[in-house]
Order: C-alpha cells, then structure tokens, then sequence
C-alpha cells in the first residue's frame, strides 16, 4: 500500500509531513530529555535549549515522549522511586549571577517597559486608596534581551501546572499591551496559547495550550488522552492489556471509524479540518478547536472521509 | 439531667435560637448540638448557612436532613491542584447530586456558592426553577455550562441580587442571554462576567444597569470597549466596585478627558481590577492602579497605599527569559516596609533571599496569607546560595495569625521542622519541590495542629510519614500529593486502617495491569485523601481509584 502524501490530520501516518518532523521524532535521546539548571550558554551545544530541573529518571522509560506535560508521570512507570539531585543543596546545579535562573522560552514579547506613567499621585486623592482595595498587578518579568538563539519554545522543558498559575490568566498576561496589532481575541502570547476544545457530547470543555506542542502527532495524542474518557465503549480503559495504548484507545477507534473529526474555528470563523496547513500556521490562526461527529463534518472536509478510508 | 428537668424549656426555642444566632463560628454551633437533644434540635431548624469544604466529604440528602432550613450554601469540590492542570479534567466534583437533593430538601434556598464544581446548564435551569426566592450565584472556577444556562437564570430569579461568575469556563452559545433578565427585573446588586468570552450587548447591559440602582459591583469582560465604560459608568455612580473591560483604543483626547471624569464621578469606588491590554495612553485615568508593574512601581505603591491590606502579584511572562531582573525581592521588601495593613500577598518572582524574608517577617507580624513563588523550582539565596529555610521559618515564627502559607525556592526538612513546630494557626499549605526526605512532611503532619488542607507536588516524602500519621489525616480535610515517593502499599494500609478517609489514587496511564493487581510497591503518580462520612463516591472516573 502505497503511504498518503497528504499529512493525516492526526499525524498517524508513517511519513510526517516535513522533515523537521521527522528529525525530531526519531532523535529522542537521553540528554535532550534530560532536563537539567543553568545559564544559557554555559551548557554544551546539545543541551542549548532544555532547562528546567535536575531529576534523574530511574530508568528512563522509553515510552519517555516529549512534552513537558506527561515527563513525570511517565518517568514513574515502574521505575520505583525517584530522586532529586538538586535537592541536595543544589551543588550540581550551576547557578550563575544573579540567580538567572529561567526556561527560556524563545522569543520574548518585544520587551515594552509598560513603565506607568500616573502611578501613586498622591497629590490626588483617588477613592481607590481606601481600606480593603485589592490590588492586580503583573509584574513585567521582562523581554530577553540577551538572547541571540532564535530557539523554538522549549515546550519539552515546561513542568506541568508550574509555575502555578491559572491557564486564563496565563492568556491574559501573555498579551503585551504595546503590540497594538494583537485583536480583541487577546488569547496570544508567546508564552502560551491556549485554545478551547469542545467534543460533541462531552459534558464540559478543556483548554490545550498550542504552544506545548510541535505538531499535529502530539496535539492529537494529547486530545486523545484528554478526551478519552468520554468515549464510553462496551468496555471500560481498565485492564486493557497493551505495551502501546494510543492506538488501542476507543477515541483512536473511534476516530479511526471515522466517528469523530477534529475541526477548528481560525480567525475569520471559519471551520477547518485540522491538519491542512502547516503546523505552524495552525497555531497562528485557530482559534478554537472541536471535536466534531463525523457525520457533522461531511460538509467541511470531504477529505477526511476519503483519508479514513486510506488508513487501513 | 439530673432529675429529669428540663432545664432547656425554661425559655421558649425562639429565645434559644436567637442566643445561638451569636454564636460566632460552625463549630460552635456543632458544640452546642451536643448539650442536649433540646438545643440539638433548636440549633438544627435555626441553622441557616452551611458550608461544605469537600462535595465529597456528605452525602447531599444527608446534609439537607441534617439542617433542614438552610438558606445559603456553599460548596467546593475539586482540589485546589486542578486551577494547575494537576488533576485529571474527568475526576468529579460535579454539581448535580448537590444540586437536584438540594432542590428536593431546601426549596427556599437564597444563596448558593460553588467552587471548582462541575456544573452543568441542567443544573442552572433546576436553580432558576426551584428556588422561588434566589438571590445569590456565585459560581467560581467552575465548568461545564453555557451562557445558556445563565440565560434560564436570568429569565427565572426575579429577585437575584448576585451574579457572580469569577473565573470559570463558560461556553458561549447564547449570546443574548442577557436580554433575558425582564424589564422589571431592578434588584441587582453584584454582577461579575469578566470571565465570559464572548461579545457583551452593552446596549442590553446598560439598560439593565440603569434600572438597578442598588448596582454595587460591576466586573465586565474584555469584549467591552473602553468607549462604552463611560455611558456605563454614568448609568452607575454608586459603584463600589468596577471591573473595566478592553482598556485601550486609539488615542482620543475627548475620550481620555470623558472616561477620566466618569470615573471620578464614582465617589464610592474602592476597587478596580479588569484593565486588559491598558495602553499607557490610559492608565493616567485610573489613579495607583498599575497593570505592569516592578520593584519601582511597588516602592511608588508602598509610598503611597498606606492602607493596602492584600497584594497580587503576577508574572507576566511565565515562560520567558529571565531578565535583568526588574521584579526582585526589593519590591516585596518595600511594600511589607510601606503598607502597615498589609495581611495577604501573593508574589511571583524570581530571585529571594533569607535576609528579606526576615525584613518582611518583622514587618508584617500580622500576615494571614504569604504565598511566594519564586519561579525556578529549588532556587536558593541568590546571594548567599544557602536554602531559603530561615526566611520562611522566620515567617512562620512571626506571623502568629498565618492561616495559608505556599512555599518555594530551596527547602530542606529544617523548614518543615519550623512550620510544624510554630505555624499554629496555619490551615492551608502548599509545598513544591520541597524537602529532602520524610523528615518533612513528619514534622508537618505531627505539628501544625489546625491544618486542614495540604497539598504537596514534586517532593521526596514516602511511606512512613503518612502510616505514622495516619490519625492526623481525619482532622484534616484533604490531602493531595502528587509526584512524590508514595507507594501503593502504603496508600492500601492507610485505607484499610482508617474507614473515615477515601483514599483516592489517581493513575492516568492507561497502560500495564489495573490497579488492583498492582504489587504493593507501585509508585503513586496522585494522591487525594479526603474524610468523609458518605463512604466511597460513586462517580469515579477510570483513572481514579478509591483504596479499600
């Protein structure tokens, strides 16, 4: 059987849809996993873009994927217990000046001061002085400057839920008030980017963050993981026997059926079937992602419908 | 009694009921049930306001046995972890078990809070048909309902006063739901929709602000133009509490000198928050209030806002490159220095020291609430390199009313040693790659003697501590620890020792044998136990198991 050319809308196809992909799903080696402190540039060549903690992953299982997100769950899979070697007084940990310690997360906000201009007059007495005021301020952590590597986000580097602040507001604060070109979406940031994911008959939404993935393959897998539960088959996820559990998952089945596809809202409000575009295009123009039935989807991706039947 | 006489009946209920109405807290309430079946069953018909800190924790038809003329309830349900994406989407925590006995058993239900609730729009529609006489929603981090059901309850509740909607996930499928409050509908009092996504009708908004005059607070969302804020805010004078939407345009001069005096001719206004996207352009407005702000900016606020009593915060760029580094520990210094009121801080930064942390403990004796979060987990001193034990150990020892404490940065066991022994008043704590061992969380679990929640992520604390501590877990309500060094045995010992927890096991790889068949040396990805009285729930998904 001759491989699609055109890239799957779920990544499951054998040939990804750019090289870059490829490269990066085969070379999964141990030290770019590993995660480890320090300054950028202190650190060897390979390990240019991943900081974050010093754990040492006991064994390291090879079901090991990218993303931050699954890495210590993952890590504890049968592996017994697992320590922390910067517990120890951080010795291992190179430190620098001034405690620049950061995941550098690539390009920052085009640094803009935000120095305000009418704070604290005190000459003038504002009512919002007064007992019981609670005040929000976002400290402006800053814009690099120092940086010269144009490095990807380092998604792979993120600890899950920290530093611990709630998605919403990491939408909000990632918006600089200086770039006037963002719109009233103000959901984009280079930080993160979170949209909504809808399925059709699940009871509540959930919120990805685009930005934690690097392709198609990973937002998938992580919707699958996300959504699964709601895909509710004759048999339960309990005691489903497999070394490789993304393909045996009903959502998987399902879609594989042909049941569900994956659509998004970009920013003209259009629906689209997810995987036409470039990953990268992908994230700049969705808005909104769902999981729609099959059935709904005819009129938008007749694509999808042929592409299934390609996949056996 | 002695006797048999019945002394309670000396005065008629009526006079009992109105004594215990001075009683200041639930639990003293709960002591007094216990004198007597007289006063039990006065204080049960008198008792009014119940708060449920776990969903989990009763049975719902028990607690609406329990006290049968509850005109205000509040409710929370998942763990305080899940605002972070720690607890699996599916866990529970929704609403409709509370909300369908509630129906049944309190019909004259006035007030309901819910807190990290699943709440779906049937449940909405039940509120705004059942309750005859509702007047407060408040509905925060919560999920699972439309503007939909919003629109059902401003169709139905003639007497709301407050909507309060802060925080949660809305989907919005009714954009006019607004329009369904009835135009004899006057008795708002609060209304919050700074969550809500999608676009606002201010022309529906201020009309339905112009006809409550009671309005004291307002928190719009971003979809309202700093343009309409004007005509808003003259149709509300009085209002205590503002929350703008959009605060940036285009440059208009009119409109800088039009929104300025609007806002001053809010004589009442002791609040603002909102601001997304604030251009400079604006702000001038709005007088000390900041959008970004850094260590210059505190020091302005610590000169200036005398009476400050609670400070926020926020990075506003989690993820990026630290830089010379303009949010420091000089900021938090001077505002401790500056604001004598000050009780409650939230601090995201990145770099601390011991010494200010001492400064700040001396200057603050009378902080409730300290959480610091210094954003690269296992930060030490930056200066010295030494663990950042003593300064929050000497937090803990100052602060002797200290109820809620997060900690961060380079921690050994000698902090926890501290917050067991001094932190006394403490009910909630948060630790994050913290401690070096069980040491630890022992001292936390055999101090600490009014803890109620704890949650713990990514530190070394196993076995031993829990099964010593075992009793400790009952007079607390929760316990979260996840990425740890718990194994599955000790969580099956646990359960099988205290049949007042549910010891719940979170394990979401769906991979390799089910539970139960897992040796007891099974690593514990999540840990949640909890005490209750209604036995294992019911609505567990599959990746969460409960340990018998």
């Amino acid at each position: 059987m001759s491989p699609p050319l055109e890239h799957d809308y779920l990544g499951l196809s054998e040939h990804p849809s750019s090289p870059a992909t490829a490269v990066e799903e085969r070379v999964l080696n141990l030290s770019a996993t590993e995660l480890r402190l320090g300054l950028p540039g202190s650190e060897t060549t390979d390990r240019k873009d991943k900081v974050g903690l010093t754990l040492e992953l006991l064994p390291l299982p090879k079901s090991f994927v990218s993303g931050g997100k699954r890495g210590f769950s993952d890590a504890i899979d049968g592996a017994g217990k697992w320590r922390f070697a910067a517990g120890k007084g951080g010795s291992e940990v190179d430190l620098g000046k001034g405690g620049g310690l950061f995941s550098p997360r690539g390009e920052m906000a085009g640094g803009g001061t935000g120095k305000p201009s009418g704070q604290g007059n005190a000459g003038k007495d504002a009512a919002v002085n007064a007992a019981g005021q609670e005040m929000k301020a976002v400290a402006q952590v800053g814009g690099s400057v120092g940086h010269d590597r144009a490095m990807a986000p380092a998604a792979k580097a993120q600890v899950v839920g920290w530093p611990p602040i709630r998605s919403y507001r990491k939408n909000t604060m990632a918006t600089n008030p200086s770039k006037s070109k963002d719109d009233a979406d103000g959901k984009q940031g280079l930080g993160c980017l979170y949209v909504k994911v809808s399925m059709d008959g699940a009871p509540y939404l959930r919120k990805v963050d685009l930005k934690m993935y690097d392709n198609y393959k990973e937002l998938s897998s992580a919707l699958e993981k996300m959504f699964s539960c709601f895909t509710i088959g004759p048999c339960g996820s309990h005691g489903i026997p497999n070394s490789d559990g993304l393909s045996e998952s009903h959502l998987m089945d399902l879609l594989n059926g042909s049941e569900y596809v994956l659509t998004y809202e970009d920013k003209d409000g259009d629906w689209m079937l997810v995987g036409d575009v470039p990953w990268e295009m992908f994230t700049d123009t969705c808005r909104r992602l769902r999981i729609m039935k099959g059935s709904d989807a005819i009129g938008l991706a007749p694509r999808a419908m042929e592409k299934c039947k390609n996949w056996n | 009694m002695v006797g048999g006489f019945r002394w309670a009946a000396m005065f008629p209920d009526e006079v009992w009921e109105h004594v215990f109405s001075f009683l200041p807290a639930d639990a003293d309430r709960n002591a007094a049930a216990l004198v007597c079946r007289a006063w039990y069953r006065i204080e049960q018909r008198s008792r009014w306001r119940v708060f449920v800190g776990n969903c989990y924790a009763v049975e719902p038809a028990a607690a609406v046995r329990r006290f049968p003329e509850v005109r205000a309830a509040a409710i929370k349900g998942k763990p305080h972890f899940a605002d972070f994406n720690l607890v699996p989407s599916d866990w529970g925590g929704g609403a409709e078990a509370w909300v369908e006995a509630m129906a049944e058993g309190w019909p004259h239900l006035e007030e309901l809070r819910l807190k990290r609730m699943v709440v779906s729009d049937d449940c909405l529609e039940l509120i705004a048909r059942c309750f005859k006489n509702f007047k407060v929603l408040s509905l925060v981090s919560c999920e699972g309902f439309s503007t939909a059901g919003l629109a059902a309850i401003a169709a139905n509740c003639r007497n709301l006063r407050e909507l309060n909607l802060h925080e949660n996930e809305v989907e919005d499928n009714c954009l006019h739901w607004m329009s369904h409050f009835p135009e004899s509908f006057t008795s708002l009092v609060t209304l919050n929709i700074a969550c809500l996504e999608g676009e606002v009708n201010v022309y529906v908004l201020e009309r339905l602000i112009g006809r409550c005059p009671n309005l004291k607070t307002l928190r719009l969302n971003h979809s309202v133009p700093i343009q309409r804020l004007v005509g808003l805010l003259h149709r509300a004078p009085q209002l205590v509490d503002l929350g703008t939407g959009k605060f940036a345009a285009q440059h208009h001069p009119e409109l800088f000198s039009t929104l300025e005096s609007a806002i001053a001719g809010c004589k009442n206004l002791k609040s603002l928050s909102g601001f997304w996207e604030a251009g400079p352009t604006y702000l001038p407005a709005i007088y000390s209030v900041m959008d970004l702000i850094e260590d210059d900016g505190l020091i302005a606020v610590a000169a200036s806002c005398k009476l400050l009593q609670e400070l926020r915060v926020f990075p506003s760029d989690p993820y990026g490159a630290a830089q010379p580094i303009s949010l420091t520990e000089h900021g938090l210094v001077a505002i401790s220095a500056g604001c004598p009121m000050l009780h409650s801080v939230l601090y995201f930064c990145r770099q601390m020291t011991n010494s200010a942390l001492l400064t700040v403990a001396k200057n603050c004796p009378n902080f409730t609430c300290f959480r610091l979060c210094i954003m690269e987990p296992h930060t030490p001193d930056y200066i010295t390199r030494q663990p950042l034990d003593a300064g929050f150990s000497a937090i803990v020892e100052s602060c002797k009313h200290l109820r809620r404490l997060s900690l961060s940065g380079l921690l050994t066991d000698l902090v926890f040693k501290s917050i067991g022994a001094s932190a006394n008043c403490l009910e909630m704590l948060s630790v994050a790659f913290a401690g070096d061992g069980d040491a630890g969380l022992h001292y936390i679990l055999s101090g600490c003697k009014n803890l109620r929640k704890l949650e713990i992520r990514d530190c070394p604390f196993g076995d031993q501590p829990l099964l010593d501590n075992a009793a400790k877990l009952e007079t607390m309500r929760s316990l979260w620890m996840s990425s740890c060094s718990v194994t599955l045995g000790a969580c099956r010992q646990l359960a099988r020792k205290m049949p007042l927890l549910n010891v719940e096991v979170i394990n979401e790889r769906k991979r390799g044998l089910p539970l139960e068949l897992q040796p007891d040396n099974c690593p514990v990805e999540k840990l949640y136990i909890y005490r209750t009285v209604a036995g294992p729930r019911s609505d567990t998904p599959s990746c969460v198991w409960i340990l018998r």
